[in-house]
């Protein structure tokens, strides 16, 4: 019996484990299109004003006000904000609006992150820690983000650190990071707590330290708790800064923008949905970059069936 | 003379002490391991095989008796790395390549990165498979993962090996391959080892002798001297000195169990 029989001809090889590169990248054009497709089709079937199942208002309305056409919000993009002015175009303002929330997204995301771990890191260390702080994260994720957005505005222009002012600003990050800490600290503490009894007796057959152990197993064994919760703290880094904008009044941002162009809606329906674009498209930034930092921790491993 | 790889007299373990759910998981345990000795515990479930193991490498303090290891307090044996340990999971860490894998009790010793290489060379050729140093756990066959573990337990070179069903886990083609192997490899480090097992064949195979454990106090009955001598190969399995041993055990096995069959020992 050789090693090769014993291995097999067909054992996987690292980079052929993934789907191919070209199929998956091809998969966002073929969706975008997808949604093209039903949201004119149903434009061009659907009831102008909407109609009613049982008395129900059900059925969406789809004329020009409510569903505006795709080339329309398209259009809407290449021409200044104020009709007549000549301004900046709605793409330049959807833009900067999207890049100055996206900034303050990734900011929440990573204090979140960072604060989740090592929130999880003494939970995993100090039973005392666990049982005492556990109980006030899971309350914490019930206060309502719209009632602790200008309470946290509140306090923090009473703050004075380091010779530095709290800005408005800074109260939205902090509400994103509120937002996204819960799902780090939740995954990454279950994560810490895998390994199974072998590993951990074999890391203390050798003496080692809890930090050591930390390192060289609870942590990689953490991982595959990691994937999916930060995926849901890069969503909710999102909803944090787009409604603490509207609820703390930040104006720069494409939370406050969605509003500002709302209140143009029955006479520009199209300005509307470019901004609701912009936020779209900073989700799927964010959702880009949790697949890039997947993709980074889990090189080197098996894949999971349906993962 | 040299202080004995295991010295242990009338060591006890009560687990829950002073409870209602108290047991006696070892009771009056004494037994001497020489150096380069190799020492199958054997017995039905709950003999306390495993135990007496974990109390061996301080993962499990006695709670009466007295124990040595290498002439050493166990404790003191933990924190110098004396021995090495494997489990009937390889427990390969599988984000790290299986020269890294080996590599792990050294960088907890906090060896450097290129004496860590040279000695995980030196243990894959131990175990034949340098040609797989790069592969990740998952690419191996469960023999070869349990090879890589058993290089692992052997990595920093400790005097003693203590092993808990090693091979439990492996079809029967690979386990008696595994068990030649180990032999040669303890063979060439002149490796002191504590061999946990259900079945009666390995026990007899490997050991110089087999520690007959029964359940409830768990305790030791019987220890058979095997002596098969050190040219034991495949013919081995089918002297008839071999299948004497066997019996003796087996004997010994439905004696600690006062006539009633031996149950979890395997036969095969």
């Amino acid at each position: 019996m050789t090693d090769a029989a014993v291995v097999g001809l067909d054992a996987p090889t690292p980079g052929a484990r993934r789907a191919l590169p070209v199929r998956r990248a091809l998969m966002v054009p073929v969706a975008l299109l997808l949604f093209v497709l039903v949201w004119e089709g149903y434009k061009a079937i659907g009831p102008a004003d909407g109609g009613t199942i049982f008395g129900w208002k059900l059925i969406p309305r789809s004329n020009d006000r409510a569903m505006p056409h795709i080339v329309d919000m398209l259009r809407r993009f290449g021409r200044p904000e104020v009709r007549g002015a000549n301004e900046r175009t709605v793409l330049a303002v959807v833009i900067a609006a999207t890049w100055y929330s996206l900034r303050l997204a990734l900011l929440g995301f990573v204090l979140g992150v960072g604060t989740g771990l090592l929130l999880a890191m003494v939970m995993a260390r100090f039973n005392l820690a666990r049982r005492a702080v556990l109980p006030y994260l899971v309350v914490s994720q019930t206060v309502p983000l719209i009632a602790l957005a200008p309470i946290t505005v509140s306090w923090g222009g009473k703050l004075h650190l380091f010779g530095f002012d709290f800005q408005k600003w800074m109260s939205a990050a902090v509400l994103s990071a509120f937002l996204a800490f819960f799902p780090i600290s939740v995954g990454a503490l279950r994560g810490f707590a895998s390994p199974k009894d072998s590993s951990l007796e074999l890391l203390e057959s050798y003496a080692a330290s809890w930090w050591q152990g930390f390192r060289k197993l609870r942590f990689p064994s953490a991982v595959p708790y990691l994937v999916p919760a930060l995926k849901l703290a890069a969503s909710l880094a999102v909803v944090g800064v787009v409604v603490s904008e509207i609820s703390i009044g930040l104006s720069s941002g494409i939370g406050r923008l969605i509003i500002s162009y709302y209140q143009d809606g029955t006479s520009d329906p199209a300005k509307v949905f470019t901004a609701v674009i912009g936020a779209v498209a900073l989700g799927l930034v964010m959702a880009g970059l949790v697949a890039g930092i997947d993709r980074f921790l889990t090189r080197n491993r098996p894949v999971e069936a349906g993962a | 003379m040299t202080a004995a790889s295991v010295e242990a007299v009338s060591v006890g373990k009560v687990f829950n002490v002073g409870t209602r759910k108290q047991v006696d998981a070892l009771v009056d345990v004494s037994l001497t391991i020489q150096p380069g000795e190799f020492v199958s515990l054997i017995g039905p479930s709950g003999c306390g095989k495993s135990t007496l193991l974990r109390v061996f490498a301080d993962l499990l303090e006695p709670t009466s008796g007295t124990l040595s290891i290498n002439g050493k307090s166990p404790r003191q044996a933990r924190l110098d790395q004396d021995y090495g340990m494997a489990f009937q999971q390889a427990g390969l860490f599988d984000w790290r390549n299986v020269s890294k894998n080996i590599e792990l009790p050294l960088e907890i010793r906090g060896w450097d990165a290129a004496k860590r290489r040279a000695r995980s060379q030196e243990m894959l050729e131990l175990v034949k498979l340098s040609d797989f140093a790069a592969h990740m756990p998952w690419q191996l066959s469960g023999g070869m993962q349990q090879r890589v573990a058993i290089a692992r337990a052997l990595a920093a070179h400790p005097p003693l090996l203590l092993m808990d069903e090693p091979f439990g886990a492996l079809d029967e083609m690979t386990r008696e391959h595994m068990q030649a192997e180990l032999l040669g490899i303890c063979a060439a480090t002149s490796t002191t080892v504590v061999f946990v097992t259900h079945s009666i064949p390995e026990a007899v195979y490997l050991s110089d002798r087999v520690v007959v454990m029964s359940p409830r106090p768990g305790r030791i009955t019987t220890i058979i001297d095997v002596g098969l001598g050190t040219g034991r190969n495949d013919d081995t399995r089918e002297a008839s000195e071999f299948y004497g041993k066997i019996t003796e055990v087996r004997e010994a096995l439905r004696g600690a169990e006062f006539g009633v069959g031996a149950r979890g020992i395997e036969d095969r």
